[in-house]
């Protein structure tokens, strides 16, 4: 039996016509969802203590002290809420020979000239920077967080060491949500995508475009 | 205060010691930054800790505690040795001149005249010369042998910079700096003001420690004149006050004596003290202690006080010995006391060993706490563990507590420092159920009183003599108590020629409207002038200077006479011309003494008459040598205090302690030798706090929570103490704990070759109140009274000191 | 004697200047008062403080603050810290001066020091919290404060404080309530040295020189006053013995600024950050435009179901 390295427990293919293909458990898009929440809910927060011109957006969550309040509260669930992402989706998301190539086909990538880029299994290089720049920056910013989450833990640091911290931090965020916006445009872009943290399926058409690589392996993996 | 705490602006020289007048009175110290600031003021201080006043200085100088007078003296054989007086005001000013008799004598640390059983000294040899007219003899050369100059010259000369930096253990260059500055005023041009506190008074020899002192500015001149001064800074807002109007243990209001057994009559009291002129052309205003004493009199019991019955004096009592707070305790200790009526008063935390005061209390039958806080005394009985650790159960003390209104919360006035009465109203009502102190006392009176009327008994007659017509009797008013004090003419008064010069009824303007024949009277003629015919003076608030010299003469009224500089005639030479422009205060203007004060003086004595400035004294001069007015003796001498460090007192082997310092005979045995108790300590308060009262003020307790102990880095390590960490101090009466404070501020000295540790001990804290609570620190200190003012000891004791084991906070 | 301020008069008195007189308001974009009133200072005079903390109990009782009794842990300084109830503190250190081997016991008032160029206020997020008043005066105005303890991380001086209890951010306001009513701060008027005064700070200036003059004439040749440039100045000012040394006085900054660390996240991060996240998402939007959605084909499933042929 071969070792089905990219494919995560929960994917398998239907065949049929057309050809479906479970690409996310239940779980794993409730998973998803509280972590995309949280994201959404601290990056709205967060920008409103950021900017002076964001301020407004405390009005979310009643006023500002509550912004205040609630923001690392928030970051806490989405720290354990990624933590369970990615402890699901880490393997699958280590870089393969073939994501070099298609790194450096990024051109051919965001021209849609798929036929040019390396088969690739069931995440593409985009996505595993996505993955491991997520995570990066959700310790990044667990960490510098709790250095200013001055209400508990304000004690446990030196006011230089809470400004690196506070710098880190607003750098941090605005990587994250850009990271964010790229992944957000992507699912968008690529259409047929959404439908997989939707329903958890994808078109068998989609993972042969996207994921080929990671289809032959369901597809072989059902052979075995 | 001789000067006022406006005067102290004018000085040239500010010394501080025994006392720390930064911490204990912060808001007149503002009168020295003023003189820093705007004079170019140096200012001094000597302490065994550097101490908050310290911080403000141009020069401190270290002092091993109880030595004060070893370094005084030598100050005073510095300015002698070094002729660095202010000869003119010596000689004219002084009694240096004067002749002592032969007989005199002092050897081996006494005078002439000890007995050894008794602990007392016959005086009579401690007096002057008299010829045959009964003047004192005088020699204005100063250089008759046995001249109180040349005595002078005699006794201090020991007192080298050697031996001061050997028994006080202050570096000599230290010494003799404060020496240099003293010097530096000693001309007529500069001022030097003294500020002294609880420092040198509680001490086995208190009295002559500000006695030195006042040597020192005799010698330089800085008596009378502005900027200058022996400035007793008194401890509470009113201390100064309540010691006017009598609660001193042998005197009743305004310093005249309470009768005492050997005086049967009046006249056999007066005789004694209608002192006469020692040299010819005096006034010696003691002449009029008769009108005084009788207006008293008059004051106390009205209509019923008449020339056939003496004025009443057989309703005095008659004292036997002066009831100060040691011997108070100490006769309760005997069981002898049945109850005791605290009045604003903490004994439990503020008299020497409170072992013996919490013994004391317990055979009480009943007390009574009239105070708007609750006392620790109140508590006496109550077990709070290490801090008070009593059986409740065998206490069988009943406690009366009397809520009683604080200051803001009635009318009255209060007497500062610088004897200025000033008065102040009612800013509040009364708390819950306090009542005002009159009020209790008026009501505890009426009902006496009325006990006794209807029954009868042991002392009846001079409770029913006493003269209680107020308007309410049960509310005497201040404004009436103050208008008392005052004193009116009772009948018409008139002039040599007929005149009336004070119609019947009209309060009186000043002392001198006073007479002995029962028509005026007035309780307390030292504020007599304070509430005249123009009203309360004590209501004035008109704080303008129009001399600059901050004498402020229309802001309230100082007593006597609203004088604001005491013996201001000394400020002019004795042709009556200043001593310096600089200095130019009080000058005869060919007409009469002139200038921006009240004169203290007869203001139209001219200077041709020689008439001395010191009117208050018999001699008409201020005296270097007190003749037989105090009981340790004629001039200063360096003892030890009753626990020392040293085995011998280094100056005068055989005698070690005050020879006339007053110990009880069970008190013997509690005092420690330096073998187990090597460390010299010291008590004081801290700026943080008012004595044991704001240990119940929450904002005070925030900035001082809790009791410490001041040590030195080098004792710190020498017994293994870590700065924060609890310490045990003990002596042969008691042990405290406190956090330890370890501080460059306190030095180890080196005295008599052997290195001598302080530790200081701030007395602020308790068992009661919203401080941490610790044991009262008087449980260390010993029940030594002053040979003159019985005043204890609390300022140089021993203890030792460990470290507590456990976490350091 | 600085001149005292007179006692007010017990009628109600207008206040001299508010809203109108704002120079700065944190996360907010105003035109400053037109019109600057007079810049007032604090002059606090070290050489002069006995160090009697009339100051800390005057603040604690004009601002109503009730401070928790604490312990003593072997110094003077009590409370240990500035805290939200405490905004004045009396901080002694004991100095043995190597040039005249004296020991000095330097007590200097800790507390906000009005900075011109408030670091406290750039690091606000919340508009209006920190408003600085045409005279100098930085004042909190907590109705707007959220606690995010920003101000923290942008004071040089380390003044503002965090209340556990209503999450709000608390300093000395320069009793801002006395002063626009013609009277000095409360820790001014309980000063029994005047080693507190207060006036325009043209005055304190000129009075300062005349300290300085004085403590020269004492050996003390470094005095000097405290008006760190580094934050432009400020409304409260120092004079000190060893004006060379400021970190003697209990760790007083030395040539204080607000830290480039906090310019940078409030300055060019602000801008940059919106600028990058608003950059990703045009740059998505241009892409789709040009690009189109990337679908899937007919082909593309018809090769699914190849591959899947008999598979089921």
């Amino acid at each position: 039996m071969t070792t089905a390295y990219d494919v995560e427990r929960g994917d398998q293919v239907h065949p049929g016509n057309p050809v479906t293909v479970d690409r996310y458990t239940t779980g794993a898009r409730i998973n998803h969802w509280i972590t995309a929440t949280c994201l959404i809910l601290l990056a709205l927060s967060g920008l409103a203590l950021f900017h002076p011109s964001l301020f407004f957006l405390t009005g979310l969550f009643g006023d500002g002290q509550n912004t205040r309040a609630i923001h690392p509260w928030i970051g806490v669930v989405l720290f354990f809420s990624f933590a369970g992402l990615f402890i699901r989706f880490w393997k699958a998301n280590l870089w393969r020979r073939e994501d070099g190539t298609w790194m450096a086909r990024l051109h051919d990538v965001l021209t849609g000239n798929e036929e040019k880029l390396p088969e690739v299994g069931k995440y593409n290089a985009g996505q595993k920077v996505v993955f491991w720049s997520m995570s990066i920056l959700i310790i990044t910013l667990i960490v510098s967080g709790f250095v200013i989450w001055d209400q508990y833990f304000s004690e446990y640091s030196t006011i230089p060491q809470k400004r690196v911290a506070v710098l880190v931090h607003a750098l941090a965020a605005v990587a994250i949500i850009c990271v964010w916006i790229v992944h957000v445009y992507a699912a968008i872009w690529v259409r047929g995508t959404i439908g997989a943290m939707t329903r958890g399926k994808v078109t068998g058409g989609w993972a042969w475009r996207h994921h080929r690589k990671w289809l032959r392996e369901l597809v072989g993996g059902k052979k075995a | 205060m001789t000067n006022s705490w406006t005067d102290i602006k004018n000085a040239d020289v500010v010394w501080i010691m025994g006392g720390n007048a930064a911490e204990a009175h912060p808001c007149g110290f503002k009168w020295v930054t003023e003189a820093k600031a705007e004079r170019g003021a140096k200012l001094m201080v000597v302490d065994p800790r550097f101490n908050r006043s310290a911080a403000m200085a141009d020069h401190y100088a270290p002092i091993r505690a109880g030595s004060d007078i070893a370094f005084l003296s030598g100050v005073v054989n510095y300015l002698l040795s070094n002729d660095k007086i202010h000869k003119e005001y010596v000689r004219n000013y002084t009694n240096a001149a004067f002749v002592v008799q032969e007989g005199y004598g002092f050897d081996e640390g006494l005078f002439t005249g000890y007995n050894e059983s008794k602990r007392t000294y016959d005086r009579s040899t401690w007096d002057y010369e008299f010829s045959a007219d009964g003047f004192a003899v005088r020699d204005m050369t100063l250089e008759h042998p046995r001249c109180v100059y040349q005595l002078m010259k005699k006794h201090f000369e020991r007192y080298t910079p050697e031996l001061v930096e050997r028994v006080s253990g202050t570096p000599k260059d230290k010494f003799l700096k404060v020496a240099e500055w003293v010097a530096s005023t000693a001309n007529g041009e500069r001022a030097m003001t003294i500020m002294y506190a609880l420092g040198w008074t509680q001490h086995s020899h208190g009295a002559q420690n500000i006695r030195t002192a006042a040597m020192i500015q005799l010698l330089c001149g800085n008596i009378g004149i502005p900027g200058g001064g022996v400035n007793a800074l008194r401890g509470h807002s009113n201390v100064q006050g309540i010691t006017d109007v009598g609660t001193l243990t042998a005197a009743i209001p305004g310093y005249l004596a309470l009768p005492a057994e050997s005086e049967p009559t009046l006249e056999s009291h007066l005789g004694k003290r209608t002192f006469k002129p020692l040299l010819p052309n005096q006034t010696s205003y003691w002449q009029n202690y008769r009108k005084f004493y009788v207006s008293f009199l008059k004051s106390y019991f009205g209509a019923k006080a008449t020339p056939e019955n003496e004025f009443g004096y057989q309703w005095m009592p008659k004292l036997d010995t002066p009831y100060d707070a040691l011997r108070m305790f100490d006769v309760m200790h005997q069981g002898k006391t049945t109850g005791l009526l605290c009045q604003g008063f903490n004994p439990l935390m503020s008299i020497a060993y409170s072992g013996k005061t919490v013994a004391a209390l317990s055979k009480l039958k009943f007390l009574v706490s009239m105070d708007p806080i609750e006392t620790d005394t109140a508590r006496f009985w109550e077990n709070h563990g290490e801090y008070n650790n009593v059986d409740t159960a065998k206490i069988q003390t009943e406690v009366f507590m009397l809520p009683v209104t604080t200051f803001a919360e009635e009318d009255g006035s209060f007497t500062n420092s610088s004897r200025c009465i000033q008065w102040k109203w009612q800013a509040a009502d009364a708390y819950f159920e306090a009542r005002k102190d009159i009020e209790i006392l008026s009501d505890l009176f009426t009902r006496i009183r009325k006990l006794y009327e209807k029954d009868g008994g042991k002392g009846k007659d001079p409770l029913l003599a006493v003269d209680w017509s107020y308007k309410d009797p049960m509310h005497p008013s201040a404004d009436e108590l103050l208008k008392e004090l005052n004193g009116k003419a009772l009948v018409d008064l008139k002039d040599a020629d007929g005149k009336v010069v004070r119609a019947a009824g009209q309060q009186l303007a000043s002392f001198g409207e006073m007479r002995d024949d029962g028509s005026t009277d007035g309780s307390m003629w030292i504020y007599t002038g304070v509430y005249g015919p123009t009203g309360n003076l004590a209501q004035r608030r008109e704080n303008t200077d129009p001399s600059g010299l901050g004498v402020f003469p229309t802001w309230g009224f100082a007593w006597p006479a609203n004088r604001r500089i005491q013996y201001n005639r000394a400020s002019a030479d004795p042709q009556g011309k200043p001593w310096s422009d600089k200095k130019k205060y009080m000058y005869w203007d060919g007409q009469r003494w002139t200038g921006p004060d009240v004169p203290d003086y007869v203001p139209t004595i001219p200077p041709e008459r020689a008439t001395g400035p010191f009117i208050m004294n018999q001699e008409g001069v201020s005296r270097l040598w007190v003749r037989g007015l105090m009981a340790d003796g004629p001039f200063p001498a360096h003892y030890e205090s009753f626990e020392s460090p040293l085995a011998a007192n280094p100056i005068f082997p055989k005698i070690r302690g005050n020879p006339v310092a007053r110990v009880f005979n069970n008190d013997m045995e509690i005092f420690g030798s330096a073998k187990d108790f090597p460390i010299v300590a010291t008590t004081y308060r801290l700026v943080e706090h008012f004595h044991y009262w704001t240990k119940s003020v929450h904002a005070n307790a925030v900035i001082q929570p809790e009791f410490f102990v001041e040590i030195s880095e080098e004792l710190a390590k020498e017994k293994g103490i870590k700065p924060g960490q609890l310490v045990r101090v003990w002596s042969n009466r008691g042990q405290v704990k406190g956090k330890a404070v370890v501080t460059k501020r306190m030095i180890p000295l080196k005295v008599d070759g052997k290195i001598v540790h302080q530790v200081g001990l701030p007395l602020n804290f308790g068992f009661i109140g919203e401080t941490k609570k610790a044991s009262p620190i008087n449980s260390l200190t010993p029940p030594v009274g002053d040979a003159n003012s019985q005043t204890p000891e609390f300022k140089s004791f021993l203890v030792n000191i460990e470290p507590v084991p456990g976490p350091v906070a | 004697m600085f001149q005292p301020i007179a006692n007010p008069t017990t009628k109600p008195v207008a206040p001299k200047f508010g809203d109108k007189d704002l120079i700065r308001r944190s996360a907010s974009n105003i035109t400053p008062a037109a019109q600057r009133q007079p810049e007032v200072a604090k002059l606090i005079d070290v050489s002069k403080c006995i160090g009697c903390k009339a100051c800390q109990v005057a603040c604690l009782e004009w601002n109503n603050l009730v401070e928790e009794v604490g312990i003593n842990v072997g110094v003077y300084d009590n409370p240990h810290d500035l805290t939200p109830n405490t905004w004045t503190l009396m901080r002694y250190s004991e100095y043995q001066n190597p040039e005249s081997g004296n020991l000095e016991w330097l007590i200097r008032k800790d507390g906000c020091m009005h900075c011109e160029d408030p670091g406290c206020l750039k690091a606000c997020p919340a508009p209006g919290a920190i408003v600085q008043y045409s005279n100098g005066i930085v004042d909190f105005v907590h109705d707007n404060c959220i606690g995010c303890g920003y101000c923290v991380k942008g004071c040089p001086f380390n003044i503002p404080r965090i209340s556990k209890v209503d999450n709000k951010a608390y300093k000395c306001s320069l009793c801002v309530d006395r002063v626009a009513v013609g009277q000095g701060p409360a820790c001014q008027k309980a000063c029994p040295t005047q080693a507190i005064v207060f006036g325009t700070k043209d005055e304190m200036k000129k009075w300062a020189d005349f300290r300085i003059k004085d403590l020269k004439s004492r050996g003390f040749k470094n005095a000097g006053l405290y008006d760190p440039p580094g934050v432009s100045g400020t409304h409260v000012m120092y004079v000190l013995q060893h004006a060379d040394k400021p970190q003697i006085y209990a760790n007083l900054a030395n040539n204080p600024s607000i830290s480039p660390v906090v310019e940078i996240w409030k300055g060019v991060t602000k801008y940059a950050g919106l600028a990058a996240m608003g950059a990703f998402v045009a740059i998505g939007f241009l892409h789709h435009i040009i690009a189109g959605p990337n679908r899937v084909s007919a082909e593309d499933e018809k090769n699914a179901e190849k591959l899947t042929e008999g598979k089921a």
